[in-house]
């Protein structure tokens, strides 16, 4: 967990992927050959028009979908041909995601929400209660794990939600719009929150739409037409270039 | 993976509950299958039980051959006084015993109906004669005295034993033993009492007949008093009948040899009552497997119905958890992206629609108890007999149930896309 400038470890490597879709008679080239490598411990937003292929490079990204062709490496693990079943244990064990919605389940508390990506990965119940309750603590929600996700704000259930991403201590945080239902404070409540998990070391890829929350990332990747049109710098400076994570 | 399996369970039961009245109403279906099953099963257990308790108190060993009046011949039919032969005769008695091979005891019975006087109580009468192994060939239980003997029947004396009905009606008070009994003109000392017995008759309507009113004589006795002819005055015409015996029981020794000798025995009897059939002949063994054959169409009528009830009732679980599942669809969603796979998915779901079936079972296992337990209450002949099998099978009939009707469901939910699941409103 010390890189240097020389090795940066790579978490997120894509290699020419693309994704296609049949509609009827039509080929929709949702992904068109997108490479690019993400280091351990980076911030990236990527950002580009809707129908641009973000959603789709994110369902890639997050192993919700397989790519037509090309591969992607998760860890320095192919993972662009595993099964259904290997994908699921990706996703528990490597992957944290925050949706723009927070998709927390409405008919369990915020403690038990938190729990859901442990129970899949076999953890017995009271060490799953014990990380449940401290990744809680992390994001300030200490207090509130009895509550069911309608009882709470907006804010507090999307940090709900990132404990529940970060329980399994995900190699990637996913994530897609986060405050996009945010009203502007607690916006930027959750761009701190996410500046904190940066400087922690956290590796983090967020999708967006809004220059102003794309500017808090070292990187920005434009995608246009299922290619990557572009990567810039953020406003951030790049943790690596200074004396590490 | 037993603290998965019993999480997994947890939280199928957390779904069923989460909608109370909807889980209960949907496994109505199974709970009513279940509940009729079990009571039905009992019931017909309970009839089929008595059934069997009365042929096995005619003695599965016997062979019964009864006269039979055959039916009028046209001509005879505007007389008003004639007399009819027919019947089983000293002859045949003798005959059975000396050439059946396997036949162990002959028992001859004559019947004739007498008045029953002592002092100034009166009672009608079935006077019996017989023979001394009568009452052991039946398995008849004396209450009090003793039976009639081989002496008895050697110097034709004139004693009795008495049904319980009939000795209770003129005996209210008394001890009968000792007592002298008028039978018609005749006096009988009472040597015995018989406990209360009722017999299956062996026709097909399986009536009961009451050996209450039996009052059990030496046959030599009642052939010397009261001869072969009996005068029956019915609405002013007479029937004078000639029967020699009433009756013939054969106890055959081994009972796998009772359906063979009583086809030799109706062969025998057809070889000698050429003209017209005055006899039945009653295998209570037959009517035994009869009534184990009728048990078995029952239940085979049963598991039809209980068939149906439990596949309307599995289309309604099918039904519901097809609903709750679109209705979690993003539940679905966000779990499937959290790392569930799909025997997760499948598993959560497919105990939901076992505990819905297995409840319904369970509650309907309590409301057939409650049935069988009311039953006897409402109609006191039936005396329903719950099996501890019809409930094991019913539990795990609907646990079956669940799994069948509940994979349709849960193979949807797991094989929903997550991403689009996601996007579900």
């Amino acid at each position: 967990m010390e890189p240097t400038p020389a090795d940066r470890e790579i978490v997120v490597e894509l290699r020419d992927v693309t994704r296609h879709y049949v509609m009827g008679e039509e080929v929709v080239r949702a992904l068109d050959g997108v490479s690019f490598q993400v280091e351990r411990g980076s911030y990236w937003a990527i950002m580009g028009p809707s129908g641009s292929g973000k959603s789709t490079l994110l369902n890639v990204l997050g192993c919700l979908d397989r790519p037509t062709s090309g591969h992607y490496l998760l860890g320095g693990v192919d993972v662009s041909r595993l099964s259904d079943d290997a994908l699921s244990e990706v996703r528990s064990r490597k992957l944290g995601f925050v949706f723009q919605s927070f998709q927390l389940i409405q008919q369990l508390s915020i403690l038990e929400n938190v729990e859901v990506p442990l129970f899949y990965q076999g953890v017995a119940p009271r060490v799953s209660r014990e990380r449940a309750q401290a990744a809680l603590e992390k994001v300030g929600l200490g207090d509130r794990v009895r509550h069911r996700p309608n009882e709470l704000s907006g804010g507090q259930q999307q940090r709900a939600a990132v404990a529940r991403a970060l329980v399994n201590q995900p190699l990637v945080l996913l994530a897609d719009e986060p405050t996009g239902n945010l009203d502007s404070k607690t916006a930027k409540e959750m761009l701190d929150l996410f500046d904190e998990l940066h400087a922690q070391g956290r590796s983090i890829l967020l999708v967006t739409h809004d220059p102003g929350v794309a500017s808090r990332a070292e990187w920005i990747l434009r995608v246009l037409d299922g290619r990557v049109h572009q990567v810039e710098r953020g406003e951030r400076i790049p943790a690596g270039s200074g004396a590490g994570a | 993976m037993i603290i998965s399996a019993t999480r997994t369970f947890a939280l199928g039961l957390r779904g069923v509950a989460r909608h109370g009245l909807r889980s209960l109403l949907t496994s109505l279906g199974v709970l009513f299958g279940v509940a009729s099953v079990i009571a039905m099963l009992a019931i017909g257990e309970g009839l089929s039980h008595d059934v069997q308790a009365r042929i096995q108190a005619l003695g599965s060993n016997n062979i019964l051959v009864r006269s039979l009046k055959p039916p009028e011949s046209s001509s005879a039919g505007a007389e008003r006084s004639r007399l009819s032969i027919y019947g089983l005769t000293y002859d045949d008695a003798a005959r059975m015993k000396e050439t059946l091979p396997n036949a162990q005891v002959v028992v001859p019975v004559r019947a004739i109906y007498q008045d029953a006087r002592f002092r100034d109580r009166r009672a009608d009468a079935r006077v019996v004669g017989t023979v001394p192994w009568f009452g052991e060939t039946n398995r008849f239980e004396l209450d009090g005295g003793r039976f009639i003997s081989e002496i008895d029947v050697e110097a034709r004396a004139p004693v009795c034993v008495l049904g319980a009905r009939i000795a209770s009606e003129l005996f209210p008070l008394e001890d009968p033993l000792g007592k002298l009994l008028k039978l018609g003109t005749t006096s009988f000392r009472i040597v015995g009492v018989m406990k209360p017995r009722t017999v299956l008759t062996g026709d097909e309507q399986g009536t009961l007949e009451d050996l209450g009113r039996d009052v059990y004589a030496p046959l030599t006795t009642v052939r010397n008093y009261w001869g072969e002819i009996i005068v029956k005055v019915s609405s002013g015409s007479r029937d004078m009948e000639q029967v020699e015996l009433h009756q013939l029981q054969v106890r055959v020794a081994d009972v796998s040899r009772v359906e063979a000798t009583a086809n030799v025995l109706s062969e025998m009897l057809a070889a000698t009552h050429k003209t017209r059939k005055d006899y039945e002949v009653v295998v209570p063994l037959s009517l035994l497997r009869d009534a184990e054959e009728t048990k078995k169409d029952f239940n085979r009528v049963l598991g039809a119905i209980a068939g149906i009830s439990l596949l309307i009732g599995g289309i309604g679980i099918t039904n519901v958890m097809l609903a709750t599942v679109t209705e979690r669809t993003r539940e679905i969603g966000i779990r499937r992206a959290l790392g569930a796979k799909r025997r997760h998915i499948v598993a959560q779901f497919l105990v939901e629609t076992v505990v819905l079936a297995g409840g319904g079972g369970v509650l309907g296992m309590a409301l057939g108890w409650a049935i069988v337990e009311i039953v006897p209450k409402i109609n006191s002949k039936l005396h329903p007999i719950p099996t501890q099998e019809s409930y094991v099978l019913s539990f795990v009939i609907s646990v079956v149930v669940g799994i069948v009707f509940g994979l349709y469901p849960a193979w949807r939910a797991a094989t929903m896309d997550p991403v689009d699941a996601l996007r579900h409103e």
